[in-house]
């Protein structure tokens, strides 16, 4: 049973310009506790993809459901956490401050609230910086405060709009290995957007390559890595094929066009 | 110590150019009066103790400061500490008015469509509107409602021009979260109230402080504006009048000097609120 399921999907933006086709034909199924990473080039519709299943955008046409509800149904009953590109923190409220956010809003017990800020921070290896602000982080660190922060509320979706495409490659590997490490301990279901090839490839267990005008899927493809990947696999044999087959796939759609 | 020698500098230029304006614009009297030839130091000399000078010099202000603030009796009516305090509670009172009406109406307008379209022309067209044409019809009209006294009239019409900063600083500052902020809201399912508690409101805090830094110096000039028309006896602006009315130009000059130091303390509490309340809510960097 697919936990995020589209058929025929179909997004049309009006514009001034005319119609933009940012989305077609997307039919997709993601199952409990896949992490499923969506590339390509910009404009390919991987983020309004992202956002659709959000519920953040509408699409014009085709299905969408996210744990059997619509995508609007499930934003309603929070049952997923979502992180930006930006961290996005609230300068003027502390990391465990930022964490606390969506429980606040959510309205949880102020007892169950600490202590959950607490596990989360732990979870993201952020377990003393509780009192810190914002300012007083890292790139690297606010982006892993925001994760937790999408994680505090034990959604069993995350969705992730490239939160580490801001971020230097040393850093970003740490955090892709660290990612791994929290996926596999909280099993939770990730759909990742990147335009990085390694990102995609070290991450998921489903690769989604996309292509822009229209809008569209263009491969899929499953990974045959072992769940346990250290960071060295990625000199391995069946990882570069992998890569190169992503590549291909983004060739094939024309992404190299521009 | 570094900065203290360019502000000594600059004041004292400011003083020159004042001592040099008083001896050119006052000794005209000087020469009038003069029943024979006068060498340069006789007449640089009277151009600085006349009674009524055209422009008074820099020490005749500091002795009329000096006797109207330190050695008169705070509640005697020659007392500019009275006076002030007098302008002090009616800015004060016309602050807090405008900023909460400034405040409302920038709430109203980013959620409402409607009141941003029908309430901002009105808001804009008030402040072309002179308020030395609209402060006396202030005060007749409350009059005539039966208002007595000053203190409501001068508070209105200082909320008159201290409402406009903090509206228009507001509207930036609640709509200032970019729409990765607003998503992020949406994606808790937050309501509208949690969205502007936790998300706008906040954000919109310095801008607030900076709307309020004007907002205080406006309401300070609508009171002085409000205590100009006849009848006030009471104010800085009422002791402007009087000066000019008895042709007492150090009066005048020590009540402007008094208004100007009331405004500088006044903006100056709220910077200090500013890095205050900055710093504690952890904006400070």
């Amino acid at each position: 049973m697919s936990v995020i399921e589209a058929k025929k999907l179909e997004l049309v933006f009006q514009t001034n310009d005319g119609p933009v086709h940012a989305l077609t034909d997307v039919n997709l199924g993601i199952g409990k506790g896949d992490f499923v990473s969506f590339i390509g080039p910009s404009g390919c519709g991987k983020t309004t993809l992202l956002r659709c299943i959000a519920g953040l955008e509408t699409p014009t046409g085709g299905d969408l459901t996210v744990n059997g509800m619509t995508p609007d149904e499930a934003r309603r009953s929070r049952a997923y956490g979502y992180v930006f590109q930006a961290a996005g923190l609230y300068p003027w409220r502390t990391i465990a401050g930022n964490v606390r956010l969506p429980l606040e809003i959510m309205g949880y017990p102020k007892a169950e609230m600490s202590e959950r800020v607490a596990r989360v921070l732990d979870l993201v290896e952020l377990a003393g910086f509780e009192k810190k602000y914002p300012w007083q982080l890292s790139g690297g660190m606010q982006q892993r405060a925001s994760i937790a922060r999408a994680l505090a509320f034990d959604a069993d979706i995350l969705l992730m709009d490239e939160p580490f495409g801001a971020l230097d490659e040393i850093v970003r590997d740490h955090l892709n290995e660290q990612l791994l490490q929290l996926w596999s301990r909280t099993e939770k279901t990730i759909a990742f957007v990147t335009h990085s090839i390694p990102e995609a490839v070290y991450l998921s267990t489903r690769i989604v390559v996309m292509s822009p005008r229209p809008g569209r899927i263009t491969d899929v493809i499953e990974s045959p890595l072992p769940k346990e990947r250290p960071l060295d696999i990625r000199d391995s044999k069946e990882f570069l094929e992998i890569a190169h087959r992503v590549r291909e796939g983004l060739r094939a759609g024309h992404a190299y066009d521009e | 110590m570094r900065n203290i020698l360019p502000i000594l500098t600059v004041l004292s230029a400011i003083l020159i150019i004042w001592y040099l304006g008083a001896i050119w614009m006052n000794s005209a009297w000087t020469l009038d009066r003069a029943e024979g030839p006068l060498t340069l130091t006789e007449i640089v000399q009277d151009t600085m103790t006349q009674d009524r000078p055209r422009l008074p010099a820099p020490h005749q202000v500091a002795a009329e400061l000096y006797d109207t603030v330190i050695d008169k009796k705070v509640t005697s009516k020659r007392s500019l500490v009275y006076h002030g305090w007098i302008t002090l509670t009616s800015t004060l009172a016309g602050f807090i008015l405008g900023t909460v009406v400034g405040l409302l109406m920038a709430v109203g307008i980013v959620y409402s469509r409607t009141l941003k379209m029908s309430l901002m022309p009105w808001a804009i067209i008030s402040q072309t509107i002179p308020i030395v044409a609209i402060a006396p019809m202030i005060i007749v009209v409350l009059a005539s409602m039966g208002v007595e006294g000053r203190a409501v009239p001068k508070a209105i019409i200082a909320a008159y021009l201290c409402f406009f900063p903090v509206l228009v600083g507001m509207v930036k500052g609640l709509t200032a979260p970019d729409a990765m902020q607003i998503d992020l809201m949406k994606t808790y399912n937050a309501t509208p109230a949690q969205e502007f508690w936790k998300l706008r409101l906040p954000t919109s805090v310095p801008y607030l402080f900076t709307s309020l830094k004007i907002g205080i110096a406006a309401a300070l000039v609508g009171t002085i504006v409000g205590e100009l028309p006849t009848g006030a006896v009471r104010g800085l602006g009422a002791r402007i009048l009087v000066g000019d009315q008895f042709g007492n130009p150090l009066m005048i000059w020590s009540a402007l000097l008094a208004a100007a130091a009331l405004a500088g303390i006044l903006v100056s509490v709220v910077a200090l609120l500013q890095t205050v309340v900055m710093k504690r809510m952890g904006f400070a960097q």
